[in-house]
């Protein structure tokens, strides 16, 4: 016979081990980052440009080119990846082309970012002829991120309850003062969730800044979207690979600071996220 | 009673893919009267009303034979348009159902998609509005604030005020009272009797009782068939088919 209490508890055992196997690497890389890096944290570190060959000085071109990139990125994406949710979720019917279309977005979510990479060096900076720029390094990074973008809204805009919809089509209502009146303003929060995600996502990502737009080393801030530009992760990369002795320190605290970036993002999601469900009551 | 036929059904099919939901229906609705559709779950009273304002369109795959008439105009004609009908045949739902938006903006909502934007207009449309649904003494404090504040009740009146402001010509009730109390109930039905002096209404309920206190005409469904429609007074105390009959005294549904 079998015991079914022992059974539960070796159950149990495996399903909470397996949850902390999870959540020990997320703990260490928090650990081993914060207390390699902040030492080295200050106020010249984020707001100087490298000195002597990036081994002394601070990160703030690549910080700063981080943050144009990620807002060109969600500057291109955001709009396209709405409008496109927009269709899919409420115009779109259900017929060979739409579900050809939900497909690519699926499968562009699973393309490796490198991949990403040489697309944007092929379309953008040779095709378009718009060099190894912000502007070339934000459109690839921005179609990285759309399907995040249209999966997240096309959620958002599914989850609204079909009685709104009813009752604004009761009213008079055509179907675009519907989605633009009741859809949409009670889609916003999802949307935004998916969308800082998706900054998030811009933000971490070198493979596809790589041939694009970063450059190895920059003193100077960039002055148009046609320059290059530095970027965190790339510099990262740069300081632990192709540059001899740099201090472990600088190359933590960079690591920081990104980690930093990406998880101040994520959190905005969750506390927009918490507000929205908070406020839902239907 | 008024005489005058503001809704007509004729010759009704419709189909949801290959299932037939409403065979050959036909039915005629009297202005400024209440006529109630009684039947048991399923026998296709709310597939029945939802034609009338064309809410069945938003559902794919699904295909009407026959025709309805408002003020005989075919509303289902090539001219017609499905988002003028609405406006003139409006719709109060089984749940309650208000926006997550305030009292004030509830009710001016059909006001504004229907373009009219004259501030001091949507105010005194939204008040006399309120008013008739009886349900601005209770609000008249707090009309910014949000909708999903009230009971369900109120809420359920704020929707036949949000209905009333885009002054229709006939409303329908979908089973309004289904998720209501027997006091808030009361009040609904109280307003729809005073309401049909201005409005023509048409109202689906699993309810004997409230059809018999309510309504002037009523119409046994079965089975997607119209079964009997009679003055309500007739069908109830003398019922033409023994199938009636036998729901109205309880015997199944």
């Amino acid at each position: 016979m079998r015991n079914p209490q022992r059974t539960e508890k070796i159950a149990f055992f495996f399903l909470f081990l397996a949850t902390l196997v999870i959540a020990l690497p997320v703990g260490l890389v928090v650990i081993i980052i914060i207390s390699k890096g902040l030492p080295a944290i200050n106020w010249q570190f984020l707001s100087d440009i490298p000195r002597q060959g990036m081994r002394s000085g601070g990160i703030f071109p690549a910080i700063m080119g981080t943050v144009y990139l990620v807002t060109g990125a969600i500057i291109f994406a955001l709009p396209i990846g709405l409008l496109a949710a927009v269709y899919l979720s409420e115009y779109a019917k259900d017929n060979l082309l739409t579900r050809v279309i939900k497909l690519a977005i699926v499968n562009l979510a699973g393309v490796p970012s490198v991949v990403y990479g040489l697309f944007g060096l092929a379309l953008f900076v040779v095709f378009f002829k718009f060099g190894a720029s912000i502007l070339s390094g934000s459109l690839t990074l921005g179609i990285m991120i759309l399907p995040i973008i249209i999966t997240a809204s096309r959620e958002a805009l599914e989850s609204v309850p079909y009685s709104f919809r009813e009752v604004s089509y009761s009213l008079g209502a055509s179907k675009w003062q519907t989605i633009r009146h009741i859809v949409l303003p009670n889609a916003i929060p999802g949307i935004l969730t998916g969308t800082i995600l998706g900054l998030g996502r811009a933000a971490g990502e070198t493979a596809p800044i790589l041939f694009t737009v970063a450059a190895f080393y920059l003193p100077q801030l960039p002055k148009s979207i046609f320059d290059q530009a530095m970027a965190l992760p790339y510099h990262l990369y740069v300081i632990s690979t192709q540059v001899p002795n740099v201090d472990e320190k600088i190359r933590y605290a960079t690591a920081l600071v990104l980690l930093v970036l990406v998880l101040c993002m994520n959190l905005v999601a969750i506390l927009i996220r918490y507000q929205f469900r908070k406020r839902k009551k239907w | 009673m008024d005489e005058v036929v503001k809704m007509k059904a004729e010759n009704v099919n419709f189909f949801y893919g290959k299932t037939q939901a409403l065979k050959d229906i036909s039915l005629d609705i009297h202005a400024h009267s209440v006529t109630a559709i009684i039947g048991p779950s399923g026998c296709g009273k709310s597939t029945f009303i939802r034609l009338l304002n064309r809410m069945n369109d938003l559902i794919p795959h699904t295909q009407l034979i026959g025709r309805v008439y408002l003020d005989c105009q075919d509303v289902f004609s090539h001219a017609a348009d499905p988002v003028e009908l609405r406006r003139r045949v409006g719709m109060v739902f089984q749940k309650p159902n208000p926006f997550p938006k305030s009292i004030f903006e509830n009710i001016a909502y059909g006001l504004h998609v229907n373009n009219i934007k004259d501030k001091d207009f949507v105010e005194t449309r939204v008040i006399e509005s309120l008013k008739k649904a009886a349900l601005w003494e209770e609000v008249r404090h707090r009309l910014h604030e949000s909708a999903l504040k009230l009971s369900g009740g109120q809420q359920q009146r704020l929707c036949i005020a949000r209905c009333l402001a885009v002054s229709p010509e006939v409303i329908l009730f979908d089973e309004p009272c289904a998720s209501l109390d027997p006091i808030s109930t009361a009040k609904i039905e109280e307003l729809i009797l005073e309401l049909k002096k201005e409005y023509t209404i048409v109202i689906v309920t699993h309810n004997m009782q409230q059809a018999a206190r309510v309504a002037d005409y009523t119409a046994f469904f079965l089975l997607g068939e119209l079964i009997e429609f009679n003055k309500t007074q007739e069908l109830f105390t003398a019922p033409k088919d023994k199938k009636t009959e036998a729901y109205i005294t309880g015997r199944f549904g």
